[in-house]
């Protein structure tokens, strides 16, 4: 059958976004700590996953932000311009808008707390909660980290145990590793 | 019946392209590029306010269709339908285009493509995404349609 040339779908999928009409688009980011899905709506940065199968979160997105989901390169330039200069070493903050439509009230308030906790420092779960007003909802603040719809950029990765210990990561903590040595948080 | 989801664009686009892109190579051959991205951008235009993913094949299909006939009537009437030979006037397609502008769209674009295009009826099936014998109905009622339409006015 005749097929589309690669040529003519990324000129589409450009056009597409270039005439507003999409809900969000999305594309993949190649990152030391793998490929990251990351999706952009009118008003920001909507996503980052670590999820290797893109259509699971395409229809997560389709759910929570509207149908027209469409993988498109340049919307997502700037993200990844920021976070290829991050995982450089050259970047400590991130300078994009994020799109929190998704998160209500107690949540939304501590994904803004989170959004000042700076590079290469780290924080607890109860600091963060009592920054937000609730200083004991710790255990609220962890589940708030682990569906944090844009790790990194906003940086659950600098939340930790009282204890010390690093706790978890939707991402695995292998990659809060990752993240908390290169921003020399973690030695060795 | 229940109304089937609407997919999320990807997915819908994924499925539909190729054989969209195909639909419009065989009705206006070069011309297809600039028809293809045409006929995605208003799908996607038209897309919040679709309720029921059933017929979303015969959907864009018939878009794609409506998209040939703008194309055609724009640049008419020499090179942009090499395999129909078209002398000096509009070629068939424009001029049904108008005509069953208030046909359901699926009787709409079997006429169109039957009687304008000059598509035999397993071409007009994969286009609509039925079958042979509903693409046939599909364009006997609405030739019906327009001749009753034609005998009121």
């Amino acid at each position: 059958m005749t097929s589309v040339s690669p040529e003519l779908d990324t000129r589409f999928r450009a056009a597409a976004a270039e005439a507003g009409l999409l809900d969000v688009a999305y594309d993949v980011v190649e990152s030391p700590l793998g490929e990251l899905f990351v999706g952009v709506s009118e008003r920001g940065l909507c996503v980052i996953s670590y999820e290797s199968d893109p259509d699971v979160e395409i229809e997560r997105l389709a759910r929570g932000f509207g149908s027209r989901v469409l993988r498109s390169a340049r919307p997502v330039d700037p993200a990844r311009r920021q976070l290829d200069e991050y995982f450089a070493g050259k970047r400590k903050r991130f300078d994009l808008d994020v799109d929190l439509r998704l998160a209500r009230d107690f949540g939304r308030a501590v994904l803004e707390e989170l959004r000042r906790v700076p590079f290469g420092e780290v924080t607890t779960y109860g600091a963060l909660a009592a920054k937000a007003g609730k200083p004991k909802a710790a255990r609220a603040v962890g589940t708030i980290m682990n569906r944090n719809p844009v790790p990194i950029v906003l940086p659950c990765h600098r939340v930790i145990g009282a204890n010390g210990s690093l706790v978890g990561y939707a991402g695995g903590l292998e990659r809060k590793q990752q993240l908390l040595r290169l921003e020399g948080a973690l030695l060795a | 019946m229940e109304p089937v989801r609407i997919p999320p664009f990807e997915s819908f686009y994924a499925e539909h392209k190729d054989p969209v892109f195909a639909h419009l190579r065989r009705l206006l051959g070069q011309g297809a590029e600039d028809a293809f991205q045409e006929t995605f951008l208003r799908a996607l235009r038209a897309y919040p306010e679709l309720r029921n993913g059933r017929h979303l094949r015969a959907w864009v299909f018939t878009i794609a269709t409506r998209v040939a006939i703008d194309e055609t009537r724009r640049t008419r009437p020499r090179g942009a339908l090499p395999e129909l030979a078209v002398e000096d006037s509009l070629p068939p397609h424009a001029e049904l285009g108008p005509l069953t502008d208030d046909l359901p769209p699926k009787e709409r674009a079997a006429v169109v493509l039957r009687y304008g295009f000059d598509l035999p009826y397993d071409e007009i099936a994969t286009a609509l995404g039925s079958s042979e014998d509903a693409a046939r109905q599909a364009t006997s009622s609405g030739v019906r349609r327009l001749r009753e339409r034609s005998k009121e006015s």
